[in-house]
């Protein structure tokens, strides 16, 4: 059996190094079934309750979508305004009531630690798809293998990691992640979207790596294998004035291409805005759709092994 | 003889070897310092034979709830508590700061779950001693200001 049987998934943290190979490797057994071309009904009969109080597409779309392929059915809500909690109730009581109609969980919520605290009143596994600026943690995973899948491992990549990494959850877990693998880190921002401090020195006393900080990408792209764009966020901004002074620091395109390894790849979790030009799209750097593509089998393996 | 600075108290707590200069945060943190009734003492870098300088506590008619106890063990990790009853020290003991933290202080992410009208109370693991650092369980965020931050 499984070692992730009927294990929460809340955090990237909460997972081995052997925990993430073998959702990895599942991962890699769903293609053909994700993409239609085998059967698959494993989950026949199971339920997975899908909570989404705050908007989202590709991670609802996505979950759904491996609940189905896996032949099981999915109930839910996308709308918090349609939820109870608009009336007042708490998400310990909305968890309590999904927990008796499904057999697994998926939430997306916008405050930080929500996952973790549906967690203690689920004895269904609850799958955190997003707490605010906190962990999205199938987000990672499916990061983790598309790089798997173009490289065939993951290991002593160069990796970039571009853009707003203050308040980007996506970049946070990613890190810790890549340093499981032993990657070289790179972290390019403006000065006042740097990486936090605490997890430049959780990487340093966890894993030994010392990440390279700067703001100048031209002065990295050379070295690296991957690239990980992501958008400066407005809305995550407390004051418009210093979203204005950074918005479109970094733009890739193809003259930002221009010295780059053959085998570069450019990774993004979407959606984008303008900060990598279309044009860029049909080289045959731009693997994000195919990143997007990915978050089918990957979630697919973590409900098969979960429940 | 030498004159005594402070008066022994009869019934009550004595909280000693606070590092100096935080016995006013001790009273802040119990919720002395706007008291108006409580009779407290406070002697401050007064000498001590281990730290150098200390600050000591005398609340009189008050034995500490273990909760209290373990507000202070967060801002005064090697003080002890010393029981007074009838002038005499009846139990004495060191604080001593748990693994995890619970319902003592809060996140002082305002977004975290732990902030809202939700039924748990807040929980920080211990992430290190010296200096000391607690992480949110549920967000998992590093608490900038613990003193700050202490529920009163």
């Amino acid at each position: 059996m499984s070692s992730l049987k009927g294990k929460d998934v809340i955090s990237i943290k909460d997972f081995s190094k052997s925990d993430i190979k073998e959702i990895l490797r599942v991962a890699k057994r769903m293609l053909p079934i994700a993409s239609g071309e085998r059967k698959d009904d494993s989950l026949e009969g199971k339920i997975l309750a899908t909570l989404f109080f705050e908007p989202s597409t590709r991670t609802r779309l996505s979950f759904e979508c491996a609940m189905k392929r896996l032949g099981g059915s999915v109930i839910g809500f996308t709308e918090p305004t349609s939820a109870s909690i608009a009336k007042g109730e708490t998400l310990a009581d909305t968890i309590k009531v999904a927990e008796a109609y499904s057999d697994i969980i998926v939430l997306r919520h916008p405050n930080e630690g929500s996952a973790r605290l549906a967690s203690e009143f689920s004895s269904k596994p609850i799958i955190n798809a997003g707490d605010g600026a906190g962990q999205h943690p199938t987000q990672t995973l499916l990061d983790l293998f598309t790089i798997k899948e173009e490289f065939g491992k993951i290991e002593n990549k160069n990796v970039i990691l571009l853009g707003d990494l203050k308040y980007g959850r996506t970049v946070h877990s990613l890190a810790y992640a890549l340093a499981v693998f032993r990657v070289n880190l790179t972290f390019v921002a403006p000065q006042q979207l740097q990486m936090p401090t605490e997890i430049i020195s959780g990487l340093k006393d966890e894993f030994g790596i010392d990440a390279y900080q700067t703001i100048s990408l031209e002065e990295v792209i050379p070295q690296a294998d991957v690239l990980y764009v992501t958008r400066i966020q407005k809305e995550r901004f407390p004051d418009p004035a210093e979203y204005a002074k950074v918005a479109g620091t970094y733009k890739i395109d193809l003259e930002a291409l221009k010295k780059v390894k053959e085998d570069l790849i450019i990774m993004h979790p979407l959606p984008r805005v303008d900060e990598i030009a279309p044009e860029v799209d049909c080289t045959k750097h731009a693997v994000y759709f195919k990143q997007a593509s990915y978050g089918v089998p990957v979630r697919m393996a973590v409900l098969s092994l979960v429940l | 003889m030498e004159e005594l600075k402070v008066q022994p108290i009869k019934e009550g707590t004595v909280i000693d070897h606070i590092a100096s200069g935080t016995a006013l945060k001790v009273l802040s943190i119990l919720g002395l310092s706007k008291s108006p009734t409580a009779t407290v003492s406070l002697l401050m870098n007064v000498p001590s034979k281990k730290y150098g300088k200390k600050d000591i506590v005398k609340i009189e008619a008050r034995e500490l709830k273990p909760k209290e106890v373990d507000k202070i063990a967060l801002i005064a990790p090697n003080a002890t508590i010393n029981i007074i009853r009838n002038y005499k020290v009846k139990d004495k003991y060191k604080v001593k700061l748990s693994e995890i933290i619970i319902g003592i202080v809060r996140c002082s992410n305002p977004s975290c779950i732990s902030n809202l009208r939700e039924p748990v109370e807040s929980k920080f693991s211990v992430i290190s001693r010296k200096p000391l650092k607690l992480r949110c369980y549920y967000c998992e965020r590093e608490l900038t200001d613990i003193i700050e931050n202490i529920v009163i």
